[in-house]
């Protein structure tokens, strides 16, 4: 009985396999941990780090393991900015994390609503749903301008102390280590949803929807869920921003982040959660890097970078890029084999 | 201002959105690229115009056709060069590469030509209006009407009639078989591509005066272009004509009865339409 195993078990045992944590996943995040206590001048973009990593980790669940190509989601990072401000403004809720869950909730809402929208119809067609969503959004948030501040945005939002104990304070430091919690938080959450049965089923969709359908998963109903939860995602990454930056304003809908989204995400590559952060790590700095170079013009260059990309190839460019660490681990992982033996 | 003026000054709106649109209706309606970049060549046109009739002094009517050469020629070095080895990419990668395009044009001709709008001074005899049966009408708007009504004409004419046409639509329909038989489909796609290019270029031109010209316009009317074409659906060139009519009779009318709404109706109704028939208005059912 020893080699029998139901499919139950046997797809039970392959996802626990790849779920089990890396050693470069934990080297990860106690880099990210050590970049905040060895450079406390830098909280300020290092925030923005983490934000633009968070909403892309949102992108990377339906994009990169559902395979929807959304060109607006900024909607629902610019709900969840407006929500979280609005909340801190009126001092209806004044705890930050609690406003945070209520801001990504009102994403979620939005997303659940108008998934039905972005799951019928082939790639052209999401395409202009998602993009003419978040311009939706964008025309209302200028016609109710007396709730949104308009162009200005709001103005004099004060953020009440993290769970009463916090105080966010000048340079960042709070807002930084408030971010890197609710990242850490969110990570661990999106990790144990994509190894779990239902995230397996999603990559089934993402291959190939009509053989996804065949084996029995309810493809509508698995695209509609994932759907909802990356635009609570967004949303939550998009209070994060509100509340870090004590701003929200009409830009938050902009075409131009949902387009430096994807690219962002192209950066660091599709399918696998830390994709999103690297990222936003090297968006930051090639941001950084142009615009000391030319500060109006950085966007050419930007331009330029996602050209060139498409242009030598995604999985190229991966193979490239990989090729020094693949060959360190290869040769890592035969020295122990070897050292294996001899004892 | 009356009905008959909206319902005037919408045609010739939808009949310039038309022409700046029905390159894109053949390269992403029926070549399925998905190229958000159309904009940008459309930009390159009215800015070839304006500095041919502002800086050089060329008359208005002669800078048009070198609006469409210029953006016809650049079109067509840029499919040679870079569009063709996307064809048959994901729509993922074609997407990227469009906004990478897009966001470079955007820069460089804000650095080369600034970043405030431009005008393009136009000749006497088309400024004001002239009042027939009562209506008033502008006379720019009169002259775009006819530009615009005897280019589409000639459109279809060359699509159903010549022999060009119909080696077109044979290579849209089926890209092998049309090569079996001995179409030169990458050269049909080309001139193709360029001639979309120069006519968005040509419509750049003429739309200076009413959609205004700086260089975010590529980014600003991306979703009208795209608005024509996929409501419009692919089938034929009627289906665009006919969506960028609705859409620019909507868009005026819209601005006129409800300007606190913006544009949050065409949006609305985009999406609605969309969901109705994600092929188009007029689209086939069939998909490629």
């Amino acid at each position: 009985m020893t080699g029998m195993t139901t499919p139950s078990e046997n797809v039970g045992f392959h996802a626990r396999r790849t779920a089990r944590w890396h050693a470069g996943e934990v080297v990860f995040w106690i880099v990210l941990i050590g970049c905040g206590l060895l450079f406390p001048s830098r909280y300020l973009i290092m925030t923005e780090i983490l934000r633009i990593g968070l909403f892309a980790l949102s992108l990377d669940l339906i994009l990169g393991y559902a395979g929807i190509v959304s060109l607006g989601h900024a909607a629902f990072f610019g709900v969840g900015a407006y929500a979280a401000g609005l909340l801190a403004l009126h001092g209806i809720v004044g705890e930050p994390v609690l406003a945070l869950l209520v801001a990504g909730l009102a994403a979620a809402v939005l997303g659940f609503a108008t998934s039905f929208l972005v799951i019928r119809g082939v790639d052209l067609t999401r395409l202009m749903v998602t993009l003419g969503i978040a311009l939706l959004m964008e025309a209302l948030a200028e016609r109710f301008s007396n709730i949104t501040g308009g162009t200005d945005g709001l103005q004099g939002i004060v953020m009440q102390p993290i769970l009463g104990l916090f105080e966010f304070d000048l340079f960042g430091k709070t807002g930084f280590w408030y971010s890197v919690a609710v990242l850490f938080v969110m990570f661990l959450l999106a990790r144990r949803i994509v190894h779990s049965p239902f995230g397996l089923s999603l990559r089934a969709i993402r291959n190939n929807p009509l053989r996804a359908s065949a084996v029995g998963i309810p493809v509508n109903r698995r695209l509609v869920a994932v759907y909802t939860l990356a635009a609570l995602y967004a949303g939550i990454a998009g209070g994060l921003f509100a509340q870090t930056t004590q701003l929200a304003s009409l830009d938050v809908f902009s075409f131009e982040r949902s387009a430096d989204l994807v690219l962002v995400l192209v950066l660091g590559g599709t399918g696998y959660l830390y994709g999103g952060l690297i990222g936003a790590v090297v968006f930051k700095i090639l941001q950084e890097f142009f615009s000391t170079i030319t500060p109006q013009y950085w966007q050419f260059w930007i331009g330029l970078v996602l050209v060139t990309i498409v242009l030598i190839g995604r999985e190229r460019l991966e193979r490239w890029v990989m090729f020094v660490p693949r060959r360190a681990m290869r040769a890592l992982r035969r020295s122990k084999a070897e050292g294996g033996g001899a004892t | 201002m009356t009905f008959l003026t909206i319902l005037f000054d919408g045609v010739a709106y939808g009949m310039l959105l038309f022409v700046l649109a029905c390159g894109l209706a053949v390269t992403l309606g029926l070549m399925n690229f998905v190229n958000l970049a159309h904009g940008a060549f459309a930009m390159a046109g009215g800015y070839v115009c304006a500095v041919l009739v502002n800086k050089m002094g060329w008359p208005f009517f002669a800078a048009l056709p070198i609006a469409f050469l210029a953006s016809a020629l650049i079109g067509a070095v840029f499919e040679r060069l870079l569009y063709r080895h996307l064809y048959d990419r994901s729509h993922l990668d074609q997407v990227l590469f469009s906004v990478g395009l897009v966001f470079m044009s955007v820069a460089a001709v804000d650095f080369i030509m600034g970043s405030s709008r431009v005008f393009i001074k136009l000749p006497e005899a088309l400024q004001g209006q002239i009042d027939l049966f009562g209506v008033g009408i502008g006379r720019y708007r009169m002259m775009i009407i006819v530009i615009c009504g005897l280019l589409t004409v000639a459109l279809q004419l060359t699509l159903a009639k010549t022999r060009f046409g119909s080696r077109l639509r044979a290579a849209v329909d089926d890209p092998r078989v049309a090569s079996g038989l001995g179409i030169n489909v990458p050269q049909v796609f080309a001139l193709t591509f360029a001639f979309g290019c120069g006519l968005a270029g040509f419509g750049g031109a003429l739309s200076a005066e009413i959609l205004g010209l700086d260089p975010h316009f590529p980014l600003k009317f991306m979703i009208y272009f795209l608005i024509v074409v996929t409501v419009g659906g692919s089938s034929s060139i009627t289906g665009p004509f006919l969506a960028s009519l609705l859409l620019g009779i909507g868009d005026v009318a819209g601005k006129y009865y409800l300007p606190k709404l913006g544009p949050f109706m065409i949006y609305t109704i985009m999406i609605v339409i969309l969901i109705w028939r994600p092929n188009g208005l007029f689209g086939r059912t069939a998909t490629r």
